[in-house]
């Protein structure tokens, strides 16, 4: 185990050892089948198209993700690690939809410690939200969000983020830009399974090593130094 | 339609989690038909959490698989009598569990031995520092009627049956080197030794000895190496995944009711579980103080059930336990403008600030953890020489480090002023997110007139029922605690000296529901030895109805620092055993009122 703590063979030993001391754990059926854990990092594009965004609601995602995760050294560009892809899903799924989220009336406004008080779930806040602030944008800019300068950009984003920018006939800016942000980072650090996270470029800028997490031997050998990682994802091992 | 009524039984439990699960074991193979109706589903390590699924951040942390369900049930808040209330829509500040095993299987396993400190906190403060200390808008702080003596073998049983792991303080009287010289004497060693530290604990532990502390490994139900506790149950020994608040865990090291009490009492032909059952109403006898049932509904039919019993054991989450009880209009609801009534009472929190280091080139491994790889010192909590008569409050504080369950998507460190999103982001986020490490305070929260919870006016939940109001707010005595506290956190930070610091913030706070504080709510049924004052007695037996036993932290009269579990816990086998051993020869109040 300690010659390659992070790999896959390391997991399936540590399993089968705490295997014999836990009731219940078990090992995927095909893990055997699988191939070795550096090759299966690289993963297919997810299946292009949206679910739930409309056009012009998918271009204001795609400028954002590009905005927010811009290609550099450290990472490829937001709409290349599928992040627009990730909350298209998210809005099309249980989440979007509302689920867990109580939604009986009377609406009020509430105070900032009462939380999300909107009668609308996240699907549609997006779906109010985005053609309010291409609204703003064109009276700003003269353009909707896509197409104004990397500059405007940062300007609005951080009148969104600032409270700075109005919604005309539209949510609260502050609350859509905090759930956008949130599913922002949710695209950048949640399993690629949920469409983002594309080789888990965000795990890697973080050195966060994924399903695999059989530390006990780690815990020690790796102290006050960097434990390498190569992460693996939920389909890695399915 | 009226409701079916099925053949009565000996005991019906409501909630199977840490608590349910005690007393469904205890009760059935104590020879009494037992019935549970859990509102969640079944939970077992296999089906549930398999080892990649249970490692998704996305679907455990952030969309809260395993939390009750708000858009069924929730509570309505506001921070005080004058504000409406509003619904908590989206589960944030603290987030009870629903399924088999309920809070216990995304715990992380914190377990604590509370001290006399809690159990007689009037008399020893008005003792030490005169009646006076103790505001008129505290005058629900008084003594809980139990005492560390009394639990001692309690918290024992329910440290083996739950692999805790830890180093003692206190064996027979004697002090121990490596545990907390604060706790009180315990008849023997932990089960199991303490689980290995991080390089975080470590830096927090040199620091706190440093200053004259006492820094000493978290006791956690995580069981640092394989153990088979006294009724079978097996361990399989902790990985340090960092996957433990919020998940259930594939290697059954952490102790949850599903792996333990809930499998023992499965082995009874007594006992019956009824899942996606939801319990409604308690039904009461009006001309004698007792209960005679529930009234569920089968949330897999739509059917609603009449289940007679001759005993009740009221065991859901803290809100939850107070709902039904106000709901089935047993006891008195608390009324803050008399003060009088017992149900809603002493409803309490949890008081935190931490502080956050950077340390440039260093690699803290963040994502290994566990529930025990904290570090703590007691020196401010159950350390009865820390004179609080200067700082001017009542209760205490623990103050930890070690990196428990960091995940990418939740847990994003970065220095100040460092911009929200783009390269610059990136580039601090690969430099400083895993060279961080913060140092927190826990501190308890004190009975407050106003403070408390209620039904409220407006908000209905998916049976038409009103939903419970928490009126709730950090008052004067939390302010000086959390004042002191990051004073304490603050100094023992900048001893560290850190590359960059973010500090704790000791001014005044007020209570908000998001973002997450933490599932230590206290109170709301408090016990006591005055029915005037109390919903239940010191065995946890309702003044009002001598055959319902009322369970979990909502019988806590104040919150102390300590996570509860450890305490809940044992009071759940106390009862367990009061039941046994003389509330089934002779039913009928156990102490007079």
């Amino acid at each position: 185990m300690d010659r390659d703590p992070e790999g896959r063979r390391a997991f399936l030993r540590g399993a089968v050892v705490s295997g014999a001391a836990a009731m219940t754990t078990t090992l995927p059926a095909t893990a055997a089948a699988q191939p070795a854990a550096g090759k299966a990092a690289a993963s297919a594009p997810a299946a292009p198209g949206y679910v739930f965004l409309s056009p012009e609601e998918g271009a204001f995602i795609e400028a954002v993700v590009d905005h927010m995760i811009p290609a550099d050294s450290l990472t490829a560009k937001g709409t290349d690690l599928g992040l627009h892809t990730y909350i298209d899903r998210a809005l099309a799924s249980g989440w979007g939809k509302g689920e867990r989220l109580y939604r009986q009336g009377p609406w009020k406004q509430g105070t900032g410690n009462q939380g999300y008080q909107l009668p609308m779930t996240p699907s549609e806040l997006y779906r109010a939200a985005i053609p309010a602030a291409n609204a703003a944008c064109v009276k700003a800019y003269g353009k909707t969000f896509d197409k104004i300068t990397p500059e405007q950009r940062e300007a609005f984003l951080v009148g969104m983020q600032q409270g700075k920018v109005t919604l005309e006939n539209g949510p609260p800016v502050r609350t859509f830009f905090g759930m956008l942000y949130q599913n922002v980072m949710e695209g950048m650090f949640a399993d690629p399974i949920y469409g983002g996270n594309r080789d888990k470029a965000g795990w890697k800028l973080v050195n966060f090593p994924g399903v695999i997490a059989t530390n006990q031997q780690n815990i020690d050998k790796f102290r006050d130094r960097k434990m390498p990682t190569n992460p693996l994802g939920i389909a890695d091992i399915s | 339609m009226a409701a079916r009524k099925l053949k009565e039984v000996d005991a019906v439990i409501i909630g199977l989690g840490w608590t349910g699960g005690i007393l469904a074991k205890e009760l059935s193979e104590a020879g009494l038909k037992v019935v549970a109706l859990e509102r969640g589903k079944m939970t077992t390590t296999d089906a549930d959490f398999q080892l990649q699924q249970v490692r998704d951040e996305l679907r455990y942390v952030q969309r809260q698989e395993m939390m009750q369900d708000a858009s069924r049930d929730t509570v309505t808040m506001r921070n005080t009598p004058k504000q409406d209330a509003l619904p908590v829509r989206r589960l944030g500040s603290f987030l009870p569990g629903e399924a088999v095993g309920g809070s216990g299987l995304h715990w992380s396993g914190g377990t604590w031995r509370w001290s006399d400190n809690e159990f007689k906190v009037r008399s020893l403060y008005e003792q030490r520092y005169g009646a006076k200390f103790i505001s008129s808008e505290m005058s629900d702080l008084r003594d809980w009627g139990i005492t560390y003596a009394e639990m001692e073998r309690y918290y024992d049983k329910f440290e083996y049956v739950a692999a805790v792991s830890g180093k003692a303080g206190n064996l027979k009287g004697k002090v121990q080197p490596g545990g907390n010289p604060f706790e009180g004497p315990r008849a023997r060693e932990y089960p199991l030794p303490p689980l290995k530290s991080v390089l975080s604990s470590q830096l927090f532990a040199e620091a706190a000895t440093k200053a004259g502390y006492h820094p000493f490994p978290r006791p956690a139900a995580n069981a640092s190496r394989a153990y088979t506790n006294p009724d079978g149950a097996t361990f399989g020994g902790c990985q340090y995944c960092g996957f433990c608040q919020r998940f259930g865990c594939e290697a059954n090291a952490k102790a949850s009711p599903h792996i333990t009490v809930v499998p023992a009492a499965m082995k009874s032909p007594n006992f019956e579980l009824r899942t996606h059952s939801w319990v409604t109403q308690i039904l009461k006898d009006p001309s004698a103080k007792r209960v005679t049932g529930v009234l569920y509904t089968n949330l897999l039919t739509g059917e609603e059930l009449e289940q007679p019993a001759s005993m009740v054991v009221l065991a859901t989450f803290t809100m939850n336990n107070t709902h039904l009880m106000l709901l089935s209009g047993i006891g008195q609801p608390y009324d803050p403008a008399t003060q009088t009534g017992v149900i809603g009472r002493n409803y309490c929190y949890e008081t935190r600030t931490g502080a956050n280091l950077f340390f440039e080139g260093r690699s803290f491994n963040r994502f290994i953890s566990a529930g025990g790889t904290n570090w703590v010192i007691d020196d401010f909590n159950a350390n009865w020489n820390f004179d609080r008569g200067p700082h001017g409050f009542v209760g205490g504080y623990i103050v930890s480090a070690g990196h428990n369950t960091n995940l990418p998507i939740g847990n994003r460190p970065v220095p100040g002023g460092t911009p929200a999103w783009g390269t610059a982001w990136k580039e601090a986020l690969a430099k400083w997110s895993d060279s961080s490490m913060g140092i927190t305070s826990s501190g308890g929260s004190m009975p407050h007139r106003y403070n408390y919870l209620d039904l409220d006016p407006t908000y209905k939940n998916a049976f038409n029922q009103p939903l419970l109001r928490m009126t709730f707010d950090f008052k004067e005595n939390e302010h000086r605690m959390n004042a002191h506290a990051a004073q304490v956190v603050n100094e023992l930070a900048k001893s560290l000296n850190a590359t960059r610091m973010s500090s704790a913030n000791g001014k005044p706070q007020s209570w908000t529901v998001v973002p997450y504080l933490s599932t230590h709510n206290g109170g709301g049924t408090p016990m006591g030895t005055d029915p005037k004052t109390s919903a239940v007695n010191p065995f946890l037996q309702s003044w009002d109805a001598h055959n319902l036993f009322v369970m979990g932290a909502n019988v806590f009269p104040h919150n102390g620092a300590y996570q509860p579990t450890g305490l809940v816990g044992a009071l759940a086998y106390r009862t367990a055993d009061i039941i046994k051993s003389r509330y089934m020869k002779n039913p009928g109040p156990l102490v007079s009122a």
